[in-house]
């Protein structure tokens, strides 16, 4: 499933081109969430459960529909409801959000991460996890301004959404949009999605949500798993989703230039030194010292003479 | 090997002893380090049986270091304090350097360069620790923002210290007849009138 696609953008810690000779002719991907057609149902959180074959351990109830509470290893994707009280309208309005991975354009997992191959970007834009590959640093974590990688505490290998690469790779839709009863979740080209997000808005718009909008955020070069929001100047509303993300400049400094110029700088320490050596020869101990000492009887020992002179 | 009688002891046993057990770990490290930083280091997981063992040896290796290091570095701390004439020498550092020693301010056990090695590892050291305690994942789990901050410490001070480290390894080699000192302690009466007159007039109370 990895490499043999022939149709990997970029892998992981890796500075030669992986092989990339076919890309989607439709266009890339994108999975569309209408969070104003979710009605919370969580068929899509058993549905990736079913297809992916994952069961997360029942946790504490903590008064909220969330279930699990939060992303696991074995939940890839979880609804997370807020009540917002809207003082413009004096409405409370329950907002539902499908969490899981956003699949970056620009993905800060797969930039933090050592592991050659342990995280791919597929030409049509899906970002996966290759297992085989990770060796449970938490690099990722440390890179995705979403918060989604989880690292098992089983196995100490990172898991999230797969975008179910495997279905999309044979042509059909992700679980959870075959699933979903009320259509707010849907699967194509990301220029059809986009259009699609487009008159949902445009309808939204009109039906009094003036700021409802798409969540395809610039900061990680779009995203292809996106959201129409009816509250999209605001997406924090919707469970501390991000209002702007981007890859951390801490993670950019570490993973970015600074990998270059550390290892050019020590490049240049042990060559320098090298030809420190050859320029300027050894720093020898001078010979009028090793007399002086031998006048005193305290030089080089009477035995070792005897040695070099008989061999 | 035979040693001269007439040789002065540099380093006891137990000190050798104490810097190659820290030597070693920074070897093992910088390895394993270096291959989680750049792509091209990647392989020398190979050296440690695979990417996740290097994950998992990475970290307890720095504790045994760090440990052995504190020892070394409460051992050799008053010999390191900076004092006037250590200042002197730094600012001769360039004399040295072209290779021309001869007129160098008097020395004791160590010189200005080497006291500011010494300093210089010590901070390095204290940043790695905390850093890379801070990036335990299989311990600690804190927020990402700290995560992200240790990383960028952790890199640049590792850079810091593998930096530090071919100075002194190439110190050792250029200066002849110092690294017989970390094997087997002791140096020669001329090679420390050379270098470290200081020490020699305390070692021999010859005050020539």
């Amino acid at each position: 499933m990895s490499l043999q696609s022939l149709d990997i953008m970029r892998l992981s810690a890796t500075t030669t081109p992986p092989p990339q000779a076919r890309s989607p002719q439709s266009g890339e991907v994108a999975k569309l969430i209408d969070v104003s057609k979710c009605i919370g149902c969580k068929a899509c959180q058993t549905a990736c459960m079913e297809w992916n074959d994952l069961r997360q351990e029942p946790g504490e109830c903590h008064g909220t529909y969330d279930n699990p509470t939060d992303l696991t290893e074995n939940a890839w994707t979880v609804m997370k409801f807020t009540e917002y009280d809207n003082e413009a309208t004096g409405n409370l309005e329950w907002l539902i959000r499908k969490d899981g991975c956003m699949h970056c354009a620009d993905p800060g997992c797969l930039k933090a991460c050592p592991s050659p191959g342990a995280i791919v970007q597929y030409t049509n834009g899906i970002v996966d996890f290759h297992e085989e590959n990770c060796v449970g640093c938490g690099y990722c974590v440390t890179g995705c301004p979403f918060n989604v990688p989880r690292i098992s505490k089983k196995d100490h290998k990172a898991y999230k959404c797969t975008l179910c690469s495997d279905r999309v790779a044979v042509g059909r839709e992700p679980a959870c949009v075959t699933t979903c009863p009320t259509g707010a979740i849907m699967f194509g080209t990301k220029k059809a999605m986009k259009d699609q997000a487009a008159e949902r808005i445009k309808d939204l718009n009109e039906r009094g949500f003036k700021e409802a909008g798409l969540y395809d955020p610039e900061g990680v070069g779009g995203t292809h798993v996106m959201y129409v929001l009816h509250h999209a100047d605001k997406p924090s509303l919707y469970a501390n989703l991000p209002d702007a993300p981007t890859i951390s400049p801490m993670v950019s400094l570490w993973k970015g230039v600074s990998k270059p110029l550390a290892m050019f700088a020590l490049g240049a320490a042990a060559l320098g030194s090298l030809f420190h050596y050859i320029t300027k020869g050894p720093n020898e101990v001078s010979k009028e010292l090793e007399d002086e000492m031998d006048a005193k009887g305290v030089g080089a020992s009477p035995k070792q003479k005897n040695e070099e002179m008989t061999p | 090997m035979r040693r001269n009688p007439n040789d002065l002891q540099r380093y006891s046993a137990s000190e050798r002893l104490n810097h190659w057990v820290v030597g070693i770990c920074f070897i093992l490290l910088a390895l394993s380090g270096l291959a989680f930083f750049h792509p091209a280091f990647f392989p020398l997981t190979m050296l440690f049986g695979g990417g996740p063992w290097t994950r998992i040896l990475h970290p307890y290796i720095g504790v045994v270091m760090f440990v052995f290091f504190l020892v070394m570095f409460f051992r050799f701390a008053k010999l390191n304090v900076i004092e006037d004439r250590d200042i002197e020498w730094l600012k001769n550092v360039n004399k040295m350097v072209d290779g021309d020693d001869h007129d160098m301010p008097e020395q004791g056990k160590y010189n200005g360069g080497q006291k500011v090695l010494f300093w210089g590892l010590g901070l390095g050291m204290l940043v790695l620790i905390v850093s890379g305690v801070m990036m335990w994942r299989a311990w600690l789990n804190l927020p990402v923002t700290a995560v992200r901050i240790a990383s960028v410490l952790h890199a640049v001070a590792a850079v810091w210290m593998i930096g530090l480290i071919i100075m002194h390894v190439y110190a050792a080699i250029w200066t002849r007849g110092t690294i017989r000192a970390m094997l087997y302690g002791t140096v020669t009466r001329a090679w420390a009138k050379q270098h470290h007159r200081g020490w020699y007039r305390k070692m021999t109370g010859d005050n020539s």
